[in-house]
Formats: structure tokens, sequence, C-alpha cells
């Protein structure tokens, strides 16, 4: 009983938190929806116990992807009047992505399921959500997981050859290892020398009166 | 203990008295928590004078141990203040976000071999992914306050803390490994067994030494503590994401930074100090002897640690800091990950 009621709760609270992602007025707001979108889903997660995965939905994209989400929507400084300007006119293809999203999602849901032939994965009820994913992941799929993990150190690489600008000679960048190893012996040159005196500021004994 | 349980869950129904059970185990530990807070706000005053060569609090009640509950009567009576245009909402959900985030970690975190609220297969990674939502009480604090101090102190204190998280999630690789599983009590367990088992030397601080200097680094980088402090560095921005913030609303930012602080130094010292295990061989008697002291003990030298630091480092710059976060301390846990795979399978493995 209490695990439905849970389940009602945290079903209630995803869609509505959902729906506000879309309705919000404010960008910021609508971002936390999301995020709060992601946390309840999680819970859901946690509730068929599949705990590993909940865990990284939340470290992966709650921890990290969101909040570098927030990060630029906060920057981004939007005036959300200018933007309701074009609603009218954007409403139509709008309106026809969403006719056609709806549509698939209906039809998935009212057609028999695929089935899948080919011996399914093992499964080994005994030890933990997360060793039997690891388990998987590294013998039966190891290579589309290898595959993947490429796709994404592409990206990366893409990501930081179109960034970073050490082309440009006018930029001014700061060698930090090259600050962090200074020693004084090149900052600071000591030299011997005997104390010099300048005539004028000489004074006389018996003058200081 | 049990029997507590049994008698509300009597008194009360199944659920409700479990309910309430649980409600009991949960001041239980939150309170202890909260005055261990106070009096670790008090070590710090007194540490950092006499290491400035001057007294510290000592006014309030005998030798000033009355301090901190001073200070909260004072946080407690002072008047909130709200910016103008702000998002009052936001402005006031985001300390507790952080207090909420920093206290649900101890749910997971065990004390010794059979005390711990919520005995879960994946408590590392729920400790994690928790701490990992704490950014966004600092993020909001900082956009919220409407103020570009706040702002660009949130802005500084999310990408470090961004940074310094993989550092960390791959020195927890590193424990993994070596113990072989997520439960903290599992890898504390591991700990106390292997080739030198039963000892100090046993314990993970020794081979996985890097990982251990890795954690500790990142976790003040982590929690936004001296000399990484950018994100309040009050010569610059006033005092960061929480200028704009007074009274208790400050006073929950203070506690969520010094509970932040000690479940660092617990993590630390369950992952690589051996937890509640004795440093001492089981044959010494009483003080061979695991126990919960030991724990504490060690969360202490640790905590003592980041007032140390405080004390003594001057502030690094801010591009200082993610270059130690993005090219000295990743490439390093990288590639002491590889090493300890190969010293695993390899004969001279002392995990067997």
């Amino acid at each position: 009983m209490v695990t439905s009621v849970f389940f009602y709760l945290f079903a209630t609270i995803l869609i509505l938190s959902a729906l506000r992602v879309i309705t919000a007025k404010n960008p910021v707001h609508a971002v936390l929806f999301l995020v709060l979108t992601f946390v309840t889903s999680s819970c859901l997660w946690l509730m068929l116990n599949v705990e590993f995965l909940a865990l990284s939905l939340i470290l992966v994209y709650v921890g990290a992807v969101m909040v570098l989400f927030l990060f630029v929507v906060m920057m981004l400084d939007i005036d959300t009047e200018t933007i309701r300007n074009g609603f009218w006119k954007n409403f139509p293809l709008a309106l026809l992505l969403g006719l056609v999203i709806l549509t698939e999602m209906v039809i998935v849901l009212v057609t028999k399921p695929i089935v899948i032939t080919g011996s399914a994965p093992p499964v080994y009820p005994s030890v933990s959500n997360g060793i039997q994913l690891g388990w998987l992941m590294y013998t039966e799929y190891s290579y589309p997981v290898e595959l993947a993990s490429m796709v994404l150190l592409l990206g990366l690489v893409v990501a930081v050859a179109l960034t970073l600008r050490k082309t440009n000679k006018n930029g001014k960048y700061q060698n930090i290892s090259q600050q962090v190893n200074t020693e004084s012996k090149g900052r600071v040159k000591m030299v011997k020398m005997k104390p010099v005196i300048a005539k004028s500021m000489v004074v006389e004994e018996g003058d200081s009166k | 203990m049990n029997s507590i349980a049994q008698t509300l869950q009597h008194l009360l129904g199944d659920t409700l008295g479990w309910a309430l059970w649980k409600l009991l185990l949960v001041v239980a530990i939150v309170v202890p928590l909260t005055i261990f807070v106070a009096y670790v706000t008090f070590a710090e005053r007194k540490i950092l004078g006499y290491m400035h060569a001057r007294l510290g609090a000592n006014r309030v009640g005998p030798k000033g141990l009355l301090q901190p509950f001073a200070d909260l009567l004072k946080f407690v009576f002072k008047e909130l203040l709200t910016p103008t245009k702000t998002s009052t909402g936001v402005f006031y959900i985001a300390p507790l976000i952080i207090l909420a985030c920093a206290l649900l970690v101890w749910a997971v975190i065990p004390f010794n071999a059979t005390t711990v609220f919520a005995n879960v297969n994946a408590s590392l990674l729920f400790v994690v992914a928790i701490s990992s939502l704490g950014i966004y009480g600092i993020i909001l604090a900082g956009w919220s306050g409407n103020s570009k101090y706040s702002f660009l102190g949130g802005v500084r204190a999310t990408a470090q803390m961004i940074s310094y998280e993989l550092a960390m999630g791959f020195a927890l690789v590193g424990v993994l490994m070596v113990s072989g599983s997520l439960n903290l009590g599992e890898i504390v367990k591991a700990q106390s067994s292997g080739m030198l088992g039963g000892s100090i030397l046993s314990w993970n601080w020794i081979p996985l030494f890097p990982f251990f200097l890795v954690y500790v680094i990142s976790g003040v980088a982590e929690t936004n503590r001296a000399p990484f402090d950018v994100c309040e560095g009050e010569s610059e921005i006033v005092a960061g994401f929480f200028v704009e913030y007074s009274g208790t609303s400050f006073a929950l930012f203070m506690l969520a930074e010094y509970v932040n602080m000690i479940t660092i130094s617990a993590m630390a010292s369950l992952m690589f100090l051996g937890g509640w295990l004795s440093p001492f061989p089981k044959s010494w008697g009483f003080v061979g002897n695991e126990s919960f002291v030991w724990l504490l003990l060690k969360v202490c030298i640790l905590l003592f640690g980041f007032i140390w630091y405080r004390a003594t480092f001057p502030r690094y710059r801010y591009d200082q800091i993610m270059r130690l976060g993005w090219k000295v301390f990743l490439p390093i846990t990288l590639i002491w990950i590889f090493v300890l795979g190969a010293w695993m399978v390899s004969p001279l493995s002392i995990w067997k």
C-alpha cells in the first residue's frame, strides 16, 4: 500500500514538474523544474530496485549536465517579453511537431511489442544491480560500449579543437607551469657594490645645527 | 533499540510506528552532528587563534566554550533581508538545498560495523550523487541574490566543484577496485583483511596513497575552503555567493559548509584510513578493538588538517585551481588506476 502511495506521489510530481518545464515564464525556473523531473524519475527507478541506474541518473544528468545547462541559461539574461513576440508565428510548426511526437508515442503504446529473438543476457539475481550491469557491459556488450565511448571521445576532442585558439598571435596566455617554477634567480639579480654617496648629500660635521 | 521500535509499532500500528522510529533515528544522527559542527567552528577559531599567536574566542562561558551558542543566538535574532527584484522562492530555498544535501549523505555513512541508518548496496555512489546535488544550492544562491558579486561567486564555486568532482570520482574508482564493493561497510571490512591484515599497514592509504592525497585535496576544494576559497574571496567579491544572505539563512550556509567538511573527513577515514578499525593489532586487547572512537579520532585529525591548511596556505589564483584539477589531479588518478589494475592482476597483488 505504502509503495503505491509513493508511486502515485512521485508520478504526480513528475508529470506536474514536466508540465511546468514548458509553461514556466522564467527560463531558470524551467531548468529547475527539469531537474525536479530528473530527480523524481530517479526516485521511481529506485522503487524498481535499480539503484545503480537511479544514482547514475542523478550523478550524471542532475549533478553535471543540468548544472552546466543552468549555468548557460543564467548567463543568457533572457528577456521573456521579446521571446513571447514570435509565439504565434512559430506556433503552427510547434503544433505540427508536437502532434507527430504524440502520434508516434500512441503508435508505440498501442502496438504489440516487437519480440526480440535470440537468447536473453544472463541475469544473476544473487548479486547487486551494479555488479550485474558492469558484468554485462564488459563481457556481452563490451564492443558497443567501446564504440560509444569512442564516439564520446571524438565529441570531446572536437569541442576542444573548436574552442582552443592558440594560433591567435594576439591572444594573451599565461604558462602556469612556468609561473609556478620561477625561482628568485630568474627574477632578482644580486649585485655587490660599494655605497655611493652624492656630494651634495654629505653633511659637514658641525653644520647640523 | 529494537524493543523501542517494537513498542512504537505496537502502539501506533506497523507503518506509523516504523516511520516514527526512523524519524527518531534521524534526530539521533542530526542533533549530535549539529553540536559537533558547533564545536568544529569553535575549534577552528581557537586553532586559528593559536596559529596566529592570539587567544581566540574566550569570553562566553568557561574558556569560551559557549561561544558557538552565542553565535547561533545572534544569527537567529538578526533580520532576514531580501534583495529587491529577486526570485524570492529560489532565494529562500537555496540554503535549504545545500543543507539538505549535506545532511542527507549521513543516511548511508556507517558509524561502526553494525550501526548505519540505511545499509544500501551502492552507498558510495549515493554519497557522490547527493553531494553533487549540493552545487544547485550554491549556484541558485549566487543567481537569486541578484548581485554581480554573488553571481560571480556562484559561477566560480560551480566550475570549481564540477572540476574537482571528477578527480574525486576517479580516486573513488581506485577504492572500488581494491575493495570490490560500493558499500561503505564492505569497503572498511576489506581493509581489515589482506596480506598485511589487521593493522594500520593494511589500510588503503598506503597502496592507494596518490588517491588519498587527491581525495583530501579535492575535498578541500569541494567544500570551498581555504586555500581554494575563491568563490568567497573577500578581497575580490566581498563574500561570494552568500553576500545577500543574513540571519538564519546565512547560518544555514555556515552549517552546511561544516557538515560537508565533516562528511569529507568521514568518507576519507572510511575509505582510506580504515574507518572504525584500530591502528594496532587485534592481540593488543582493548586498544586493538574496532570502535566508533577510532572513526571519530580519524575524522578529528582530518578536520584539524582542514583548519591547518587555512592558517598555512595563501589563496590560489583561479586559473591555477583549474589547472590543478584538470591537468594535475585528473592525469595522476587516471594513470594510477591503470597502474593499480596491472598491480592487482600481477603476482605481486596484496589484495588476493
